[in-house]
């Protein structure tokens, strides 16, 4: 849709349904089906009925979402690749009365980034992650990420992952749960409206521990790369349903806010 | 906490001694030999509970060096330091640092390298300081600190500069200024700047949206060619201010030298002792000491060049600073080298020698 | 007035800590001083070595080939720095841990049995203040009241009760070199 035929509607006043106040007007880059979008609307929206626009700040990883920036209308700074728990570590200890997350790749968050993501939530930082698992690099092309399924096939793993060659998929949630720092550690979808629904609810939790200061919160999304998986988006929300869910189950892995005494 | 204090103590120990009276919000650090004692004196000194100042044992150097960027990307006084692998690694941050033009000091403290090399002192990361030792066209203002009082004057002075330019500094000390006690006068205590100090100062920081205005985004991405060749243009028009105005140097028997030495931080010294000696004996030399290594003295190096019938650089290492005085020649004058590498401190006595050997050659 | 001292040792017999001491001291009585040691792993069990200067002008080098003075605890020591002793410098030297004595004949020979004095006092750790009790007889570059101002400000105040302690160790010191 062009932003002339937005304007006509808008003026015609016929919107039924509307994209979030915070979320702009720029087309985004993301391919059709990517379930980036729906995770930006979310957090835009909860942004907005947190009404906290103002002490919001994100921190954009390297990958797909590099450029968050230009469609959710908060503050927001660009990290290294892998860095955004470390930036967001000294952005909130910084600023404590700030809401600070993170929004990262499987690459960013489990692979080159592993020891900040860890550490961070070791020590119980008081930001909010959100980790979407596509098993795969979209941005780069499609090759293998730590979290590719066994036998799935990508740009680097043309046989598909052999965990003989490629060791096998890292289930890194779960190692958070473990981790005395996190308050909060969840796995979402956003496949089904249903879904959508839950996907918000929890990244409204995340958020809210953030501004609690209850330790970090991780809010995991298993999401679909239709490009990089080669498969209509419709088929992709099947295949991610029939594979990715089988190892990356969903639901909440720890919700410890009410035994958690406040540790900052 | 008193001000203007007389302390005997480390170059190390005055470094985060300055940094809480200097009002800095943040220092993130990943301990490391020879400079430990800075992560270790801010822990011991607790200043969070004082100043409000975060101090921060990261999990790594990669780490700490991006939450500098991070904390430096909200408008606050931040630093890091480390020693020479350890700032090796901090390099790709450095970068996202200077091009984010973002204000942040960073100290290392050299030992010998290359690869895990020695602790002992160094003057080898000239070319990384100096040069950009991460990727892309960027400068940092390198400051070289040759007493603990500069040590502790430095941070003082960087984050100065780094704010006033918005461009990231450097101090570029060594083990021997390090690790070494001498007397020192901290600077008065100030406190840190209020929030609404700094949204003034720092109208461009992230520090969540402002009412009224469009979000504000530290990034260092412009996939867009004509955007990011102009993000590069004014970041060279910042480092030609910076040059035209920020060269600092000491100069020391220069007035009728008719030979010159040139030698930075701690080196400078042990070559000003090799100086006095030769002045005792009726030898006319003089020293230039450079205080920015960037930008680099041209102008007096060109101007003593005129001047000298021979130039002696001295450093810690193979040969770095002295391609730097090679190019600021006027005059084609010999220069000539001596170093100590591999994390052995030379003495004065070496310097006379060396110094003796450059006048016979041109001499005889 | 310039003095360019060595102190060098074991790790563990508080050559560091008497450098240190005597540089405190140096900035009580308003001079110049550096304090430059050897660091690092060198430190554990090998030999550790501290270069104290102390002048009533700004000092250039913190770094020295040769020494006005050198108080020099074991053998490797001795072997390492005798030669690096200024003609006219004078040297302290523990007679209980070196054997083979210094040969110099221009300098100012000054044994000392310091290990045996400290043994006296019943007090093991008092050893590195026995022997800068001997400097400062030998070389009275600051006077004992300076010195110890200077051990109040190095100890925390947790081990003060500990300083008539150490100016005993001092005092015993001073009465070790024969004129």
């Amino acid at each position: 849709m062009t932003p002339e035929q937005l304007a006509k509607i808008k003026a015609e006043g016929t919107v039924v349904a509307a994209k979030p106040r915070l979320l702009n007007d720029n087309t985004m880059h993301y391919c059709p089906g990517c379930s980036h979008g729906v995770v930006h609307k979310l957090v835009a929206e909860v942004i907005d009925e947190m009404d906290a626009e103002n002490i919001a700040i994100g921190i954009a990883p390297v990958g797909c979402a590099v450029m968050a920036y230009n469609y959710i209308d908060v503050d927001w700074i660009e990290a290294a690749h892998g860095r955004a728990p470390a930036v967001a570590t000294a952005v909130k200890r910084l600023n404590p009365s700030r809401l600070v997350f993170t929004y990262q790749g499987d690459g960013d968050l489990a692979a080159i980034g592993t020891a900040e993501t860890l550490h961070a939530a070791n020590r119980g930082e008081n930001i909010a992650i959100i980790f979407i698992n596509n098993g795969i690099y979209g941005m780069t092309g499609g090759q293998m990420a730590p979290t590719t399924l066994e036998g799935m096939v990508t740009a680097t793993t043309p046989y598909g992952r052999d965990v003989e060659l490629n060791g096998y998929p890292l289930n890194i949630t779960p190692l958070l749960a473990q981790l005395p720092g996190t308050a909060y550690v969840t796995r979402q979808s956003v496949d089904t409206a249903a879904a959508v629904r839950k996907a918000k609810k929890a990244i409204r939790k995340a958020f809210e521990n953030s501004l609690k200061g209850l330790g970090t919160s991780v809010v995991e999304v298993v999401s679909t790369c239709s490009s990089g998986w080669k498969l209509s988006p419709a088929k992709s929300n099947e295949w991610m349903r029939e594979n990715m869910l089988t190892l990356y189950p969903l639901g909440d892995l720890k919700d410890a806010a009410k035994d958690l005494p406040k540790n900052k | 906490m008193q001000n203007e204090e007389i302390c005997l103590m480390k170059g190390n120990e005055a470094i985060a001694h300055a940094a809480v009276r200097y009002g800095v919000d943040g220092y993130f650090g990943y301990p490391i030999t020879p400079q430990s004692e800075i992560l270790e004196t801010l822990e011991a000194l607790m200043p969070w509970q004082t100043t409000g100042m975060v101090v921060l044992q990261a999990e790594s150097e990669v780490a700490a060096i991006n939450m500098v960027y991070g904390g430096a990307s909200t408008g606050k006084a931040v630093m890091t330091s480390s020693s020479s692998p350890g700032v090796s690694l901090k390099q790709e941050g450095i970068s996202y640092i200077a091009a984010g033009e973002l204000p942040a000091l960073i100290i290392n403290c050299m030992r010998g390298g290359p690869g895990l090399g020695t602790i002992q002192p160094s003057q080898a990361d000239y070319f990384q300081a100096v040069k950009g030792g991460g990727h892309g066209d960027y400068r940092l203002i390198v400051l070289a600190p040759a007493s603990v009082q500069e040590m502790a004057d430095f941070v003082g002075l960087g984050f100065d500069l780094a704010f006033k330019y918005r461009n990231p500094v450097m101090m570029l000390a060594d083990g021997v200024v390090g690790q070494m006690m001498e007397k020192v006068v901290l600077p008065p205590a100030r406190p840190r700047r209020t929030d609404a100090e700094i949204a003034e100062q720092c109208p461009w920081a992230v520090t969540g949206r402002r009412k009224g205005e469009a979000p504000h985004v530290m990034t260092t991405l412009e996939l867009d060619p004509q955007k990011m060749e102009l993000n590069n243009l004014r970041l060279q028009q910042t480092y030609r201010r910076i040059a035209e105005n920020e060269v600092r140097f000491e100069e020391f028997m220069t007035d009728d030298a008719e030979w010159l030495v040139v030698a930075f931080g701690c080196v400078a010294r042990i070559c000003q002792k090799a100086i006095e000696e030769a002045r005792a004996n009726g030898v006319k030399v003089g020293l230039l000491r450079p205080i920015t290594l960037w930008p680099f003295p041209e102008k007096e190096i060109a101007r003593l060049s005129r001047q000298v019938k021979g130039i002696l650089v001295v450093e810690l290492n193979a040969g770095q600073m002295i391609e730097d005085v090679r190019l600021s020649l006027d005059e084609r004058v010999p220069v000539r080298h001596f170093g100590r590498t591999g994390g052995i401190v030379m003495d004065p006595d070496e310097v006379s020698v060396a110094l003796t050997s450059l006048i016979n050659e041109i001499n005889l | 007035m310039k003095e360019e001292i060595i102190i060098a040792g074991f790790g563990g017999q508080g050559v560091l800590s008497m450098g240190k001491i005597l540089a405190y001291a140096g900035l009580m009585d308003n001079l110049e001083v550096t304090w430059m040691p050897s660091y690092g792993p060198e430190q554990r069990g090998g030999t550790a070595n501290v270069t104290v200067i102390l002048s009533d002008a700004p000092i250039s080098s913190p770094v020295l080939r040769t020494y006005d003075t050198a108080v020099l605890l074991n053998q490797q020591s001795l072997d390492k720095f005798e030669s690096r002793i200024k003609p006219g410098g004078t040297l302290i030297y523990d007679t209980y841990s070196i054997h083979h004595r210094p040969t110099r004949t221009d300098i100012t020979l000054v044994p000392v049995d310091a290990m045996e004095a400290t043994f006296e006092l019943g007090n093991s750790k008092a050893y590195n203040m026995v022997l800068l009790g001997a400097l400062i007889k030998v070389r009275p570059l600051v006077g004992v009241e300076a010195v110890m101002r200077g051990l109040k400000k190095t100890l925390p105040e947790r081990h003060h009760h500990l300083l008539p302690l150490n100016k005993e160790a001092i005092l015993k010191g001073m009465t070790l070199p024969k004129e």
